[in-house]
């Protein structure tokens, strides 16, 4: 690593930091509403967002800085394995283009600002609703407290990082003044900061992978040569597993993992709070369709990206923290200026989700546990008045986080975050297709996939690590070693059906369904489905 | 809840569920899954192009045929809606 400062790095980095920082707080006056104090403003962007930016927006806030740092970390680690996030990401879509419509849908019609809004108004079940807004906020957080993660990885190659023995104040600054930044301008301009910024954050990403994918190939002298070399590296024995370091192609062993993988990755995703907050921001169900179409491009980057984790082994770096790989294989293979663009792109792209999740969880807070349970009566202004607190709680939370305790721990807790997130889809997918599911059968499997995922987790152990070594275990009667959360997600749905076929015979009362069936089909121009919501809309779903 | 919901149409002639275009549609969206998830078919090194291995850029490749795939969808999906809009009688905008 560097010594030094990166002089030149550094001042690229800092004036693209500025000038996204400008673009935050003028966020707020683009496309302003006249209802400025409600949570569909603050929160939502005032649901006006069209395809493209609906496109930025969603791209800047699935493909996250530590994204970009772990995809092509992982296979710079392990090879083969680390590259299910591309199939992952081609999955995504198509799944989807098939539910995600009909949640625009009923929520535009209902004021629904969360997925716990909407599985209280179809289930009649608050205690349902607030096992699916825990979720959320604790699969959530360790998320933004990884992206802190990613810009930290940024710095440290940079050099402002700090080395070992640097008073704490003075190494951890840079970061307490980005996160402050990040704070202030998602507090005074809700999600449409985010919105704003992602254009940057995208735009200097595309540029970046463009110039990589070419200039680092021409100078390592072509994709054969880099491909010879990782698979050389691969091959040498680890000292600590005793086993070879990877591989390029998965092998026999290897392929369920890789599938289960993807596919547990891919029914997750649009779990996460805020992917739906980039959603239900759109302006139409239109919007949403085509979205699916056009969202892929990001995989297209994502897997070029992976590639960087191949040139990094062939161009020879070597760091013991894997996640530095990329960042150091920029500042080794670019000229100095545009190594700064690229920290900036993945800063900037670090920026853009945390706000994004904050807002997500704040709302989840506020709509699912503030106003169901503390203050049922709380106005619209007050319901923004708490999100917008709570959403600078969460950042304070996640900078705690990573400041005090070790960044493995952040990355342990997203990975339980994947696998608990996952145990929602039943209540949300399946209510917006079926009503057959029983409120308290969808409870009882969200307890036992919760459970077994945890559990199944902690008993995973690595080289390094004695729990939580990884996200695959043996799956119980196959035998064949796969994703936990696809695991615990099969187990939630079993147990889903068996408990609904008991309580069905036992009668058990069902509670109250305040939607209708041409709610899910409902388009912006239709009766009833306003494009901008009026405040007391937004209120009294409930 | 706001506003009463709209009076559900008229029901007394729906098309059926499954048609034609509608079992395209579906395979449309499950073709991605089943070449993505059955990965002992692309596991392998070779043929490689210009120089990544087949493994890799096979995957690329379904980036853009899934695309390919869910605007197929896309597109026959807006045009069966239409269809049936319009046989609903309602007057289609």
């Amino acid at each position: 690593m560097n010594d030094g400062v990166n002089g030149v790095a550094l001042a690229v980095f800092i004036f693209f930091f500025l000038a996204v920082t400008v673009m935050g707080f003028l966020a707020s006056r683009w496309r302003r509403s006249d209802n400025e104090h409600t949570l569909d403003e603050w929160g939502l962007g005032g649901r006006s967002f069209g395809t493209w930016v609906t496109w930025f927006l969603l791209g800047g806030d699935l493909y996250t800085a530590y994204t970009f740092v772990a995809v092509p970390a992982a296979i710079y680690a392990a090879g083969a394995a680390g590259f299910f996030a591309v199939p992952y990401t081609i999955l995504v879509y198509p799944l989807i283009f098939t539910f995600l419509p009909r949640l625009w849908s009923v929520s535009h019609k209902h004021g629904y600002v969360t997925t716990s809004d909407f599985v209280r108004g179809r289930f009649g079940s608050k205690g349902l609703s607030l096992a699916v807004a825990v979720t959320g906020i604790l699969a959530t957080m360790p998320y933004i407290a990884l992206q802190l993660v990613g810009i930290q990885a940024v710095l440290d190659v940079m050099g402002v990082g700090g080395g070992e023995d640097t008073n704490w104040f003075v190494k951890d600054l840079p970061l307490l003044i980005a996160f402050g930044v990040l704070a202030a301008y998602t507090y005074s301009s809700g999600l449409r900061a985010p919105a704003l910024i992602a254009f940057v954050k995208d735009t200097l990403i595309y540029i970046v992978i463009a110039v990589a994918i070419i200039y680092i190939p021409i100078k390592l002298g072509g994709f054969d040569e880099i491909f010879a070399k990782a698979g050389e590296a691969y091959g040498q024995t680890n000292p600590a597993t005793g086993a070879p370091r990877g591989a390029l192609t998965p092998s026999e062993a290897g392929q369920w993992t890789y599938a289960t993988l993807a596919l547990g990755s891919a029914l997750a995703l649009f779990m996460y709070p805020h992917s739906i907050t980039a959603t239900l921001s759109s302006r139409s169900r239109e919007v949403i369709r085509r979205n699916t179409t056009i969202l892929p491009l990001y995989s297209l980057m994502l897997g070029l990206l992976a590639l960087l984790g191949f040139m990094a082994i062939a161009a020879g770096v070597k760091v013991s923290n894997g996640q530095l790989a990329i960042p150091q294989l920029f500042e080794t293979m670019f000229p100095a200026w545009f190594a700064g663009v690229a920290f900036a792109a993945i800063g900037i792209g670090a920026l853009v989700p945390a706000a994004i999740m904050s807002i997500a969880a704040a709302n989840l807070f506020t709509r699912n546990i503030y106003k169901d349970f503390i203050k049922p009566d709380a106005t619209p202004a007050q319901e923004t008045k708490v999100s917008k607190l709570v959403s600078l709680l969460v950042k304070v939370g996640a900078l705690v986080f990573v400041l005090t305790m070790d960044k493995t721990v952040a990355i342990n807790f997203q990975l339980l975050g994947g696998i608990w997130i996952l145990q929602t889809f039943p209540a949300l997918v399946g209510g917006l297709f079926t009503r057959w599911f029983h409120r308290w059968a969808l409870l009882a499997g969200w307890a036992v996939g919760m459970l077994y995922g945890t559990i199944a987790a902690y008993g995973v152990a690595s080289p390094t690590q004695k729990h939580f070594g990884g996200s695959s275990k043996e799956i119980p009667g196959i035998g064949e070693i796969g994703y936990i959360g696809l695991t615990a997600f099969v187990l939630n749905l079993v147990v889903t059906v068996v408990v609904t076929f008991a309580l069905r015979a036992l009668k058990a009362p069902e509670g109250v369904d305040e939607t209708s069936p041409e709610d899910y089909t409902a388009d912006a121009g239709d009766k009833g489905v306003q494009v901008e919501l009026p405040p007391a809309t937004a209120g009294s779903g409930h | 809840m706001s506003e009463a919901p709209e009076a559900p149409s008229a029901p007394e002639v729906k098309p059926p569920v499954v048609t034609p275009i509608r079992v395209v549609i579906g395979l449309c969206l499950v073709a991605p899954f089943v070449a993505m998830l059955w990965v002992g078919s692309y596991a392998k090194v070779d043929p490689t192009f210009i120089g990544i291995p087949f493994f890799y850029w096979y995957q690329m490749l379904w980036v853009l045929l899934s695309t390919a795939l869910t605007m197929t969808a896309f597109t026959l999906w807006n045009r069966d809606q239409r269809a049936r809009k319009a046989r609903d009688g309602g007057a289609s905008a």
